[in-house]
């Protein structure tokens, strides 16, 4: 953009002054403060009395607490694990966002690599020491949580698209009724349900980690909405390419493995990419379950009361992890959108 | 051909599966469910909402009191909910019908502006949100006597928010607290700026997708017959962008009315926070689950019912069905 286009961007109508110098005026109002509130009167040693005498943010809580918040009630001794297998995904994510990698390599990898965070979270093999998924917590918590969720939702969405567009009438009834009933419900709703209910349902004797139990009620919501998703792909195919594939005398296995899904998946992805960014958000709710996620981990720390009233820089740290993960991943999705748009063959 | 090639013995075949595999999980489920309430006594069916809830609840639309019954204490609930999903309905629509336009505005500070809140709010979780204003509300805001009045006859402090409302007057402060006005609790404060503010960022966005959705030629040609901006807006934009607006905004109101439930972290008293009180008192799990999912099964259609019909009156006279 030229200088003289910004000038009339910003100055051109008298009204459009009016509205830019409004906005600077805001802005000059209001960053300085919070310049000299984050920065420069900011305190980053641990030192609660020291806090409370500065007007500036306590970093020191983040110095203090960010082993808990990142990690919850993990073995202090191991933090190393926990922090091996966040990193792991984000290399798993990273390397599954580039299309050159969208092979059948890729699902081993993930596989390999889920064994992987599995066996360094939990131990019992290799000389790690056993950790119950009971003390897991913090980022890795939210990232299983949601990974797995997803994951497993997956493969269970895309039957129920499919059942949802089959001819058979009883398959589609027991399809949409499971997609509508999980939609039309808070997931919180859920949750409780698979906290209160997955024992009930077990015969006696058998009991299931709170973790196992949190994530059942986060796979039955994301498989339904991620449904929906898969439909979307599935409505945008062009009906000549199943209609080739009939012709051609292929199998309804056939025709859905070899030539609608991976298209019809492709055309998803976007839409998909936008429920993982809604289930990673979504975790979270597993505080209001007793569960210390990256947010419960937090809660946990703020909950020691000479740090209490530093609430503010917790959130905004959190608030930070959380947005780097959401927002790099809608940006992506929303490249994804374009790129697919661009390089999608044009409809006859 | 064996009858077992047969496309329609085939598709009676998988559909008998199907159904047989659900009747057996399902069989298998509610048996170990009636083992396991048969011994941890606990009688199944709706009889326990006409006993005596025996638990308080701090925000009550209409009399309750802990001697009332269970049923009495779930509708309570119910109203809660309704009450912060109109309330958070309408705000969320006001702050996100002006965020829209601004990200569309020709000057470049309001749009960017505009984009730097649509992205925070979208991308930050909702139950974060809610803690963050939690904590500002009960911790930032100051105490009753000092309360803080943004706007004349609006008082910010950390008992709640007190507002001028039609039939009971201004709030006015008097003594320890706000007399007249409706004076909203610090948790349903809480929750109506986090829902609000959350929500508004995907209205503003359904709102922009919209506007760029009404086609450059008919804007072009109501100038080109000598309308205003203002008539174009009126007559032209709005009326064609409605159409693409109605639908999504739609499931962002359902997605408010489910998010609400999120109340039960905070402490308001919403349906899914008294049915879960009940349900940790009467262990009847089952009923408790199944009068949620019911409750807000309804809530959905009457809310997709209205905005069918509102969607109807702004369809294009052609369109309408």
């Amino acid at each position: 953009m030229t200088l003289k286009a910004l000038w009339h961007g910003l100055f051109g109508t008298w009204y459009n002054a009016f509205l830019s110098l409004a906005v600077i005026w805001l802005l000059a109002v209001w960053l300085p403060p919070m310049f000299h509130w984050a920065i420069l009167d900011a305190k980053i040693a641990p030192d609660p009395a020291a806090c409370r005498a500065s007007f500036g943010a306590c970093w020191g809580f983040i110095t203090e607490k960010h082993r808990l918040i990142l990690f919850g009630a993990y073995p202090f001794d191991q933090h190393w694990r926990p922090l091996i297998a966040s990193m792991l995904f984000v290399v798993l994510l990273a390397t599954s966002c580039n299309p050159r990698f969208w092979h059948t390599s890729l699902a081993l990898g993930w596989m390999l690599g889920l064994t992987v965070i599995f066996v360094l979270m939990h131990g019992g093999a290799l000389g790690l020491s056993v950790v119950e998924s009971a003390m897991w917590g913090g980022l890795p918590l939210t990232l299983i949580l949601a990974v797995f969720g997803l994951a497993l939702a997956f493969p269970i969405a895309v039957l129920l698209a499919l059942g949802r567009r089959s001819h058979l009438p009883i398959i589609r009834a027991l399809c949409v009724t499971f997609i509508e009933l999980v939609r039309g419900v808070p997931l919180i709703s859920l949750l409780f349900m698979a906290s209160v209910m997955v024992p009930l349902f077990l015969p006696e004797g058998i009991t299931v980690a709170k973790l196992v139990r949190a994530e059942i009620g986060l796979i039955i919501f994301a498989a339904a909405y991620s449904a929906e998703s898969v439909r979307g792909g599935l409505q945008a195919l062009n009906r000549g390419q199943e209609e080739a594939a009939d012709a051609l005398g292929l199998s309804y296995f056939h025709k859905t493995w070899y030539i609608v899904l991976p298209q019809a998946l492709r055309i998803a992805i976007p839409s998909i990419t936008n429920n993982f960014i809604s289930t990673f958000k979504d975790t979270s709710l597993v505080v209001i379950i007793g569960m210390f996620d990256l947010l419960g981990a937090l809660k946990a720390g703020l909950n020691d009361a000479q740090w209490r009233s530093f609430y503010a820089e917790g959130y905004l740290f959190v608030a930070a992890i959380y947005f780097v993960f959401t927002f790099s991943m809608s940006k992506y999705s929303q490249y994804l959108e374009r790129d697919i748009a661009r390089t999608a063959p044009k409809p006859s | 051909m064996a009858f077992w090639n047969d496309r329609r013995t085939r598709g009676y075949l998988y559909q008998i599966a199907a159904l047989g595999g659900v009747v057996l999980v399902g069989g298998i489920l509610v048996s170990n469910t009636l083992d396991n309430l048969a011994r941890q006594n606990i009688a199944t069916g709706f009889g326990f909402l006409d006993r005596e809830a025996g638990f308080g609840i701090s925000e009550h639309l209409v009399d309750y009191s802990p001697a009332d019954t269970y049923l009495r204490a779930l509708c309570i609930g119910l109203l809660n909910t309704f009450r912060i999903s109109a309330a958070g309905i309408v705000l969320c629509s006001l702050i996100g019908i002006v965020v829209g336009f601004a990200r569309l505005a020709p000057n470049i500070l309001v749009a960017r502006l505009a984009s730097v809140y649509v992205e925070i709010t979208r991308n930050i979780p909702v139950l974060l949100q809610l803690f963050f204003w939690y904590a500002v509300v009960i911790q930032a805001f100051p105490p009753p006597a000092a309360a803080w009045e943004p706007i004349t006859g609006v008082f910010l402090s950390n008992r709640g928010i007190a507002i001028p409302w039609p039939g009971l007057g201004a709030p006015v402060f008097e003594g320890f607290n706000f007399r007249g006005g409706a004076v909203l609790s610090p948790e349903l404060s809480a929750l109506l700026i986090g829902l609000s503010i959350y929500t508004s960022g995907f209205v503003a966005e359904t709102v922009r997708g919209g506007i760029l959705s009404v086609p450059k030629g008919q804007l072009e040609a109501a100038r080109a017959v000598g309308l205003t901006r203002f008539q174009v807006l009126r007559f032209v934009t709005m009326p064609l962008a409605l159409r693409a607006i109605v639908p999504p905004t739609t499931n962002q109101y359902l997605n408010l009315t489910k998010n609400s439930a999120l109340a039960v972290a905070i402490g308001y008293p919403d349906f899914v926070s008294v049915a879960n009180t009940t349900i940790n008192q009467t262990g009847q799990a089952i009923e408790g689950v199944a009068l949620i999912m019911a409750a807000y099964l309804t809530i959905s259609l009457v809310i997709s019912a209205l905005m069918n019909w509102f969607n109807r009156h702004v369809a294009l006279v052609g369109e309408r069905s």
